[in-house]
């Protein structure tokens, strides 16, 4: 029997493994899809939020506080691309500027450090294509921004190198009590655990009800975004938010650390959470939103369309309690969860501790992370890489400039890739505004190379996501 | 220091150095960051290139081969699987390959010649799943020619590009269905003889005035697309909708010069061509760099690409041997349906006898005439049966006129004749 069975490998169950792994304890995360961080951590903001916005006295205000002030140092230690480039809450009205100030207030009481109310003025001084209808806004210098996706990776990677497994392609299909733990069923082998969390996202719920009474039911809240060359980066130096609403944070415009500019996302529930898809009436609602903070805005130079999936729930807070003995829901994660997932880590090993859970420190966990990008290093720094490894010398993404060094570095890092999507999420290749067309089938052919398998094997990016069907010549080859 | 870095091995390269050789420079290099010269071309294994240039039906590596050939007779030199991470106005150029490292070059002159890449479903926003199986005409093209991987059974192409085209009859050969070819425009973007060849030959249904408005999969790869038609502001029109059930999507909706490192070195750029602004020898902005082929604009069929390039290698010789051009130039503006030309600037006094020009008109003329005007002044004017955007116009202007040209602007418009 193992300590900890985790459910689900987003950025929250990614942090709570990490925690986890400083422990001496044995750690089993269980992941349905074919890669971690493929739901909610995938597709979202990418916003290390500064937390005005949760009601005071929350465990989103105060975890989405503490979390953000702790996400900078982690980030550091595991070399995860973040940056405090601060907020604007936009005001259009004078009935918008008494919300900001409604904020600003509530800010001050959730901990925020540093929050002022601008003028509009001001506000296009520090971001001077922001709408000149603008009259006040909420500046936030602790929000940050981030990739949600590498931070979730670098938070799984560590706590795999502290000896935590992770199982992948297993999906959780009934937990039963058993003598001093839990059995968890899968579409795999079975596995018990004495301690069990819950970290399954948009089906926590699902998870929850497998072992204690109905308490709270996720409602999936689609968001669609538009995602622009870098070419469209100049366009916003902090993250542009308008006034909240019922709905959510509404349509945000924002760098990204990979220097594209971010525009979305709306609100729409949805019955089926799996696979998000864009809509016309969603993308043309982002288009119309966003032109209210900057009406330059244009649309000729996006690259990528994608939507994501919040775990919105029928409570107005986080879920993050002992369910049932042994038995830790971190459920109902939704926004500012990406902001909070540290500080809900912690929360997890104390409510863990609560029920029993005592096991001694690791002497010497590994806690640090490094890892070499080739674009953003100096000319001597590339001079290095590539004498010490030549693979470092062929670059294979030509927008994003990503070299078949870091490509076959990310294919044999702790978690590795299994397909095209896993190592663009990795590497960066892919990322740009050709959007593989380019390097896709030189990936396909590394992917084939390195880990021996034919390229008729390799996926898109989940389960069944196959890119080539059949080869040409057959016969000719027999 | 080399008299000459050109950077792109595809036609556009190929052809200038070559004729900067012939012109008289040695030190020349072609950097490429592929393993092979020839670009494009490699995996354009249909014939219909060449029957301008040589008078004969080739295909693509048919086609580069010839050059390939010629540059073996000079002394150029080649640099293979080897990446320009940056140029400057010193004319410096960075490069790195896993052979030889990371190295700064110096040159007298630079040609650019990186080509260009395809718009993809990102760019114009499709809605839907975003599952395997939606590629760019040429990804699919590079699987299925190079690798020998058949990326599909049941397609749909969106778009009527040359490249889309020539899929549909590649992928049909290889024993897939094309279903549909869907163009939004009312008109293809590609050449006749194709729609002829790669469409109707094979019963294959073009779609004008029709886009892709969902995408769904199945376990990951697309399962279905819905088509519908549009209305004169390109809204679908509800109760259009063809439904496909498919497994797979070209797309073939554009290609946009590949000029990051341009941009990077501050070379002025036009927003037409989303190419260098350029002279009527290929001259950027920047003296002694020089652009040709689709990285300056999008050409309709290689042998251009072929003659401007080697108008631009022959250019840059004169750089490095005589000295940089000095003349005022002329201004070429977009008259009415024009939507770019290539060059924009043309010196007058250091035209020879006659100034290529190149453009593509915004929409499909029959009986038709191009005119040129100074101000309100004709000074030439050129008869068309047919023209259309798919295709590129080519007109020359002699010497002897433009020393007519009032003012600092020529214009070029098309009109009904």
């Amino acid at each position: 029997m193992i300590d900890v069975a985790i459910i689900g490998c987003g950025v929250i169950g990614a942090a709570a493994a990490f925690e986890l792994s400083k422990y001496q304890a044995s750690v089993v995360i269980l992941e349905k899809e074919n890669d971690i961080a493929m739901g909610a951590t995938r597709a979202n903001s990418a916003i290390i939020h500064a937390g005005y916005d949760p009601k005071p006295g929350t465990l989103m205000a105060r975890l989405n506080v503490q979390g953000n002030a702790m996400t900078e140092q982690l980030c550091r230690d595991l070399d995860v691309p973040f940056s405090r480039i601060g907020s604007f809450v936009l005001a259009f009205s004078a009935q918008e500027a008494k919300t900001v100030q409604t904020l600003y207030e509530r800010g001050v009481q959730n901990g925020v450090p540093g929050l002022q109310v601008l003028s509009g003025d001001e506000v296009r001084q520090m971001d001077p294509l922001v709408s000149p209808e603008v009259v006040c806004a909420l500046y936030a210098p602790s929000a940050g921004i981030i990739t949600p996706w590498e931070y979730a990776l670098a938070l799984a990677e560590t706590a795999v190198r502290n000896g935590a497994e992770l199982r992948r392609s297993t999906r959780v299909t009934g937990i039963s009590k058993i003598e001093g733990g839990y059995r968890i069923e899968t579409n795999r082998e079975p596995v018990e655990a004495r301690y069990v969390i819950n970290a399954a996202g948009v089906y926590s719920d699902q998870i929850h009800d497998m072992v204690a009474p109905h308490a709270f039911t996720v409602i999936p809240s689609k968001g669609e975004y538009y995602v622009m060359d870098k070419s469209e980066c100049y366009r916003a130096r902090h993250v542009l938010f308008q006034c909240p609403n019922e709905a959510g944070k509404g349509v945000l415009i924002t760098p990204t650390m990979d220097h594209n500019l971010l525009v979305g996302p709306n609100a729409e529930n949805v019955d089926e959470p799996q696979h998000p898809s864009n809509t016309a009436r969603g993308m043309a609602f982002v288009r119309e939103k966003a032109a209210r903070t900057m009406p330059s805005l244009t649309y000729r130079a996006a690259i990528r369309n994608f939507a994501g999936i919040r775990a919105n729930t029928d409570i107005g807070d986080f879920q993050i309690s002992i369910a049932a003995e042994h038995f830790i829901d971190l459920a109902g994660i939704k926004s500012p969860g990406l902001s909070s997932a540290p500080a809900i880590a912690l929360e997890a090993v104390k409510l863990l501790k609560e029920c029993g859970f005592a096991p001694e420190k690791k002497e010497h966990p590994v806690t640090t992370r490094r890892k070499k990008r080739f674009r953003f290093m100096s000319e001597e720094e590339r001079k290095a890489a590539v004498s010490e490894n030549p693979l470092y010398g062929r670059v294979i993404c030509r927008c994003e400039t990503v070299t078949e060094g870091e490509i076959v570095d990310a294919i044999h890092s702790p978690i590795p890739p299994c397909s095209v999507d896993g190592v663009k999420r990795r590497a960066g290749s892919g990322m740009g505004r050709c959007q593989g067309g380019f390097c896709g089938p030189r990936v396909v052919d590394i992917l084939s190379r390195e880990l021996g398998i034919s390229p008729l094997c390799v996926l898109q990016d989940g389960e069944g996501s196959f890119i080539l069907m059949e080869e040409t010549k057959k016969e000719a080859q027999a | 220091m080399y008299d000459l870095i050109v950077i792109g091995g595809g036609p556009a390269g190929l052809a200038a150095a070559n004729s900067a050789w012939q012109k008289g420079l040695r030190r020349i290099l072609i950097v490429e960051r592929d393993k092979e010269l020839g670009g494009i071309l490699n995996q354009c294994i249909h014939n219909g290139f060449g029957l301008h240039r040589f008078k004969e039906e080739l295909t693509g590596p048919e086609y580069a081969a010839r050059f390939i050939e010629m540059l073996n007779s000079t002394g150029v030199e080649v640099m293979l699987d080897t990446m320009v991470l940056e140029i400057n106005d010193q004319r410096q150029v960075h490069v790195i390959s896993a052979e030889k490292g990371y190295q700064v070059l110096e040159a007298r002159s630079i040609v650019l010649s990186m080509g260009c890449r395809e718009r993809t479903r990102g760019a114009i926003g499709i809605p839907g799943d975003r599952p395997a199986g939606v590629f760019t005409a040429g990804s699919a093209q590079r699987y299925l020619n190079l690798e020998g991987y058949m990326v599909g059974k049941r397609v749909v192409i969106l778009g009527s590009g040359d490249i889309g085209l020539i899929m549909a009859r590649r992928m049909t050969l290889e024993g897939a269905t094309v279903l549909a070819c869907v163009e939004l425009m009312p008109y293809s973007g590609g050449l006749m003889r194709n729609i002829v060849q790669c469409l109707q030959d094979w019963g294959i249904p073009l779609y004008l005035s029709h886009t892709i408005t969902d995408i769904q999969s199945q376990n990951g790869r697309v399962s279905h697309v819905t088509v519908q038609k549009l209305d004169e502001n390109r809204n679908p029109i509800p109760g259009t909708n063809l439904e496909f059930d498919c497994d797979t999507v070209l797309l073939s909706v554009g290609l946009i010069p590949e000029n990051e490192l341009t941009r990077a070195a501050g070379i002025e750029m036009d927003p037409r061509t989303n190419g260098a602004v350029v002279y009527e020898n290929m001259e950027t902005s920047v003296p002694g760099i020089f652009a040709c082929g689709n990285v300056v604009h999008v050409h309709d069929l290689v042998d251009y690409v072929s003659a401007e390039s080697e108008r631009a290698g022959a250019a840059a010789a004169e750089f490095v041997l005589k000295g940089k051009r000095e003349g005022t130039a002329l201004t070429v503006q977009n008259g009415a349906d024009v939507g770019y030309t290539v060059p924009q600037k043309i010196r007058v006094s250091d035209v020879e006898k006659a100034a290529d020009l190149f453009f593509r008109v915004r929409k499909v003329f029959r009986d038709s005439v191009i005119e040129v005007r100074s101000g309100d002044e004709l000074l030439l004017s050129f008869k068309r049966d047919h023209m259309a955007p798919g295709e590129m116009e080519h007109i020359l202007l002699p010497r002897k006129i433009l020393d007519q040209a009032r003012g600092d602007t020529l214009t070029v418009s098309a009109k009904e004749a």
